[in-house]
């Protein structure tokens, strides 16, 4: 197993299999994506409480569950590059920061959208929704991070230890929003989860997510195969700038 | 030990003390500020006052996080101190405590006089100068970490205050529900609880962050 992952976490193996695999991966997520968003405009029924306005929900719960998950994929992979030494894994974690950032600012309009005829208001301070706009503030963090530092190992271990005190405090954060928020009005009634979700509301939320999800790797190989590029230019330019 | 007093007292004659100086005069026209902007109802101000008095503490923190490494980085200084007998660790931790003395120890007294002006009672105002005391240690050492990060970071100082924000919102949270009104002793528990971890997890972060850049 370890030899295999050695072989393919090679930059030059990496990219001459993602560049196989992109266009077809392409083609895929937005194939994925089409049907999946013709299954929830047209095919799914109008909920009998929330009506028209439950189709938001289609592309707002896969979102969240592609930001949070991004998040920590971002983590795990600083982990890998931490401590196996293993430039792709930076790579990895850099490319998925933006889509992350992008999936949590969906999570957070679409949420606003979904709120305002719902609850009457575009925004409440719920734990839940200060959380993701937390998670927004750590993701931009995350970037600018990335963006500030000239060498790219020494950004990757600054940005990687970010990632991962930023993941340990997720929990922390989240737990004091929500003792903060108890404290100062009343539990809210306002509830996602309320009866279980019925099978043809599930059915097009499971095709978004794996649609969104297809989408998020092509998008994050295509910014890995641009970053590592990037770094080949720079080196380039390091070289004949010293010859 | 004797090296840790030292290099305390050094930092807090030094680098601090101007970023002390800047903190307190921050925190002193948000309280002027305050009156001027919200209008002169004692009961409103009041009931704001603890938040805003904890919200111009942590900024204030905030600002003086950049003189907290930088200088001795870009001098070299860092590194010696790398290299000498102290551990790495007990570095940050000085440094931390330089910037705590320096930077949030003088707000946490000055809370108290800058309540009453916000029509706090005597208690409250005590009570908010308590909660500084023991919440405000986990903005400096997890103000350490946003320090580390951004050593040699072009605009690291604007950075730094990004990275730190989220970091800093437990204590803050914490921090102003347990000046005055119900639960706030179990908020002040959390609060020093908060910091104590802080204590015994940001030195090792931030010295771990800045090994990586002195060793390259």
């Amino acid at each position: 197993m370890t030899p295999l992952i050695n072989h393919y976490a090679h930059p030059t193996h990496f990219m001459r299999v993602s560049g196989i695999a992109l266009p077809w991966l392409a083609v895929a997520s937005i194939v994925a994506l089409a049907v999946a968003l013709y299954v929830s405009l047209f095919v799914a029924p109008e909920d009998y409480l929330q009506g028209q306005t439950v189709r938001i929900m289609f592309l707002h719960v896969p979102s969240a569950w592609l930001a949070l998950g991004g998040y920590v994929a971002i983590a795990i992979a600083s982990v890998t590059g931490w401590i196996w030494k293993r430039p792709l894994a930076d790579v990895a974690a850099r490319a998925i920061a933006p889509t992350g950032a992008c999936f949590t600012l969906i999570v957070l309009l679409t949420g606003s959208l979904w709120g305002k005829p719902m609850w009457g208001t575009w925004w409440v301070w719920d734990a839940r929704l200060t959380s993701v706009a937390i998670l927004l503030l750590l993701y931009l963090g995350y970037i600018a991070l990335w963006n500030a530092i000239e060498e790219p190992t020494l950004a990757a271990r600054a940005a990687g230890a970010l990632a991962i005190i930023g993941v340990v405090n997720v929990p922390i954060i989240h737990f004091s929003v929500s003792w903060w928020n108890t404290l100062h009005q009343p539990a809210s009634v306002l509830r996602l989860d309320g009866p279980t979700i019925h099978p043809t509301l599930l059915m097009p939320l499971l095709l978004m997510f794996a649609a969104l999800s297809l989408l998020m790797v092509t998008i994050t190989l295509a910014r890995m195969r641009l970053e590592i590029l990037r770094r080949r230019t720079r080196m380039l330019r390091l070289r004949s700038a010293q010859a | 030990m004797k090296a840790f007093v030292a290099l305390l007292s050094r930092d807090l004659g030094g680098s601090q003390l101007g970023a002390g100086g800047l903190g307190v005069l921050f925190f002193l026209a948000v309280v002027v500020l305050l009156p001027l902007g919200i209008g002169p109802r004692g009961d409103v101000l009041a009931q704001i006052a603890p938040g805003i008095l904890w919200i111009a503490a942590l900024l204030a923190a905030l600002l003086g996080l950049e003189s907290m490494f930088r200088e001795d980085f870009e001098t070299g200084a860092l590194e010696v101190m790398a290299m000498s007998a102290l551990p790495l660790e007990a570095v940050v931790l000085a440094k931390c405590l330089a910037h705590w003395l320096a930077c949030l120890l003088p707000l946490a007294i000055l809370s108290v006089p800058c309540g009453l002006l916000l029509h706090l009672s005597v208690g409250e105002s005590l009570g908010v100068a308590i909660a500084m005391l023991l919440g405000t240690p986990a903005f400096s050492l997890f103000g350490s970490i946003g320090a580390a990060l951004t050593l040699d970071a072009r605009r690291g100082g604007l950075l730094a205050l990004l990275l730190v924000l989220p970091l800093s919102m437990p204590p803050l949270i914490f921090g102003s529900l347990a000046s005055g009104g119900e639960g706030s002793v179990s908020s002040l528990l959390l609060g020093t609880g908060l910091s104590l971890g802080a204590l015994a997890v940001a030195p090792f972060l931030s010295s771990a962050v800045l090994w990586t850049r002195l060793r390259a």
